[in-house]
């Protein structure tokens, strides 16, 4: 096992910059997920630490010595591929047993840790088949069971379960959590799920353009957001925005919002004018909180455990709420609609987090 | 019956310039040699039928039918594996993703191209003779060259060096091969740490197995058959010393030049059957060394 630390990491095709000034730490045995759009370098990062990509900047440690200019094959780590780039011609066991033999380790030692790895993935019946005879979960078993068998330092995954289907998807998650707390090996995993990253990760870094948005645990990334960017990629369903104009007199700052009566917000910690106010669809209440409103529901998603309204404010906005799954709501009715002042995320007009 | 034809005529109907060149021109003549394999036959006087006569002569008597097939063999021992191997090595470097790849690969086909014409028998001679550039090359290094396409124990391999010079065909079908090995499949092994040649031998060559399969029957066919080169460059007598006498030449020469069609005709159905046991033992084999992705077991 061991730690990882990027030191102002950069990649860049040409004049093309993907990765920029990234600066961050690993803990051992940490089950950190990488989390972005796509084209937002989180692969590309990945793929920096495995040794698949050159760094134009920057160091890359792990376990405390730089592996800027070290092969992928000699920084004792495993990857899991989203394809899971499994041998074709190969058999379950030679897959398996295949990259044990790159390093001479024993043959009895290849056979005990091939064993030991389908026991683990429950894959031992599997073992003289071919990939293409296997499902895509079956398979994603065997990808992982090459990595382990490897017992690597790290572990990379590079979106493992997205091409699995949706029920599929959520069984292996759970398979993988429980595979981390039983081998306790570091792991990094790219995702572009965040239901996937939110889940699973110890602590979640948020990618954008290159540069980590934010890195925190799954828990800090949904209640204290750092930016609009991150409070609106975390989080499903997603975070209600609304604009506000900010009049202040005396101590008070008054909020503005178009379609809402005026409020009063106690101890903004910001000079800026203009704000942007979010609320959790779940924060939202219907008939109640500190801040009140009248809309029209114009949509009704009945999700089974919980229902999602659409609800137009007179200013056009459309705010989601999320009720229960026993909410009677009908689409066209008009509601009264609220949040208290406690469950706002205020943002600058930089998109930056201020507290209130 | 009525049904399943209407189902297949579209299918019919675009085989159908095959299979119309097939059943008027090809047919005929196919059976027509087989008959006359069996006859003496001189295009003057009618086909006179003489039973097993010409196979018998062919085996038991004729000594330029057994040095025709040893010069076609070691032709075809040498220019199959050499060709194939130049070809995989070629194609793997412009695999490299160089972006000029259109340019070379067009280069590297012009050889192809220009194919066994009288400019290449000459380019040939011109290179090899005494007094060419591949001797004035070794003059350079200090090794004293022969006549490389007189002397009776070189020139073969001069044919062999020609048909590993063509190698524009199987390169770009190796090239296509090679395009469709998945990326991620070598990124796995780096990360697994697998030397650059077990990655060749135990991955690149098993999944490209159907494609050196198909390349190796064709350019066997290919070389069994080969005939303008060498007629061309031995100046059609399968000279020096019936060192260039491939089966093709010698049946060219038995049929157009002495007109014994009869036991040219044998000749061309015994090369006919050596190619088709060649292929045979190779769709044979293949079951142990081709790996298809997509088929079931």
């Amino acid at each position: 096992m061991a730690g990882l630390e990027l030191r102002n990491v950069g990649k860049s095709y040409g004049s093309l910059s993907i990765i920029k000034g990234l600066d961050l730490d690993v803990v051992d045995g940490e089950f950190l997920v990488l989390v972005g759009p796509s084209g937002c370098g989180k692969s590309t990062l990945l793929r920096m630490i495995a040794g698949l990509e050159d760094i134009s900047d920057g160091t890359i440690s792990i376990g405390g010595k730089i592996v800027n200019d070290l092969p992928a094959s000699k920084r004792e780590l495993s990857m899991v591929f989203q394809s899971y780039a499994l041998y074709p011609h190969m058999t379950v066991a030679k897959n398996l047993a295949f990259g044990l033999q790159n390093f001479n380790v024993p043959k009895a030692e290849v056979q005990r840790r091939v064993e030991e790895a389908a026991r683990i993935l429950q894959i031992g019946q599997l073992m003289d088949r071919k990939p293409r005879q296997l499902s895509g979960g079956q398979k994603q078993r065997v990808a992982i069971g090459r990595a382990i068998v490897r017992e690597p330092q790290l572990f990379l995954f590079d979106e493992p379960l997205s091409n699995l289907d949706a029920e599929l998807r959520v069984q292996m998650r759970a398979e993988l959590a429980s595979l981390y707390n039983r081998l306790g090996t570091t792991m990094i995993y790219v995702t572009h799920d965040q239901v996937e990253a939110m889940t699973m990760a110890s602590r979640i870094v948020v990618l954008r353009g290159g540069k980590i948005e934010q890195v925190g645990t799954p828990q800090e990334l949904y209640t204290r957001p750092q930016n609009l960017f991150v409070a609106g990629f975390i989080g499903s369903p997603k975070i209600n925005m609304l604009a506000a104009k900010v009049s202040r007199s005396g101590g008070a700052a008054t909020i503005a919002i178009d379609g809402m009566p005026a409020f009063q917000l106690p101890g903004l910690a910001t000079g800026d004018d203009a704000l942007t106010l979010c609320v959790r669809p779940g924060s939202m209440h219907l008939g109640g909180g500190d801040v009140q409103t009248r809309g029209k529901i114009i949509l009704v998603e009945y999700l089974g455990n919980e229902t999602l309204l659409h609800v137009a404010l007179s200013s056009g906005q459309t705010l989601l709420v999320s009720d229960s799954g026993r909410s009677q709501y009908r689409s066209g009715e008009e509601v009264t609609l609220g949040f208290d002042l406690a469950d706002l995320h205020v943002f600058d007009s930089a998109g930056q987090r201020v507290e209130s | 019956m009525k049904r399943i034809l209407a189902r297949n005529a579209p299918g019919y109907l675009f085989l159908s310039p095959w299979l119309l060149g097939f059943f008027l021109l090809a047919l005929g003549p196919i059976l027509a040699s087989l008959y006359l394999s069996f006859t003496r036959y001189d295009m003057v006087s009618d086909p006179r039928w003489i039973g097993w006569g010409n196979y018998e002569y062919m085996f038991t008597r004729d000594r330029r039918f057994w040095k025709a097939l040893e010069v076609t063999f070691t032709y075809v021992a040498f220019a199959v594996p050499l060709r194939l191997a130049f070809a995989l090595a070629v194609a793997m470097l412009l695999d490299k993703g160089l972006k000029t790849i259109g340019l070379y690969r067009a280069i590297f086909y012009l050889p192809s191209l220009l194919g066994a014409s009288i400019a290449i028998a000459i380019l040939w001679r011109e290179l090899f003779s005494a007094t060419g550039v591949v001797n004035q090359m070794l003059a350079l290094v200090g090794i004293e060259g022969t006549d490389w396409i007189t002397n009776p124990k070189t020139s073969i391999y001069t044919l062999v060096m020609l048909a590993v010079w063509q190698f524009g065909s199987p390169m770009l079908i190796f090239l296509a091969g090679l395009r469709g090995i998945p990326k991620d499949l070598y990124e796995a092994a780096e990360i697994d740490g697998t030397p650059r040649w077990r990655r060749f031998t135990r991955i690149t060559l098993p999944l490209l197995a159907p494609v050196i399969f198909f390349n190796l029957v064709l350019q066997t066919i290919d070389a069994f058959k080969t005939f303008s080169s060498a007629f061309i460059i031995s100046n059609g007598t399968g000279a020096p010393a019936d060192s260039l006498l491939f089966f093709t030449v010698y049946l060219f020469n038995e049929a157009f030049k002495f007109f014994r069609m009869g036991y040219a005709s044998a000749l061309a159905w015994v090369l006919l059957i050596i190619i088709g046991v060649f292929t045979a033992l190779a769709f044979l084999s293949s079951k142990y060394w081709v790996h298809y992705d997509n088929d079931r077991d």
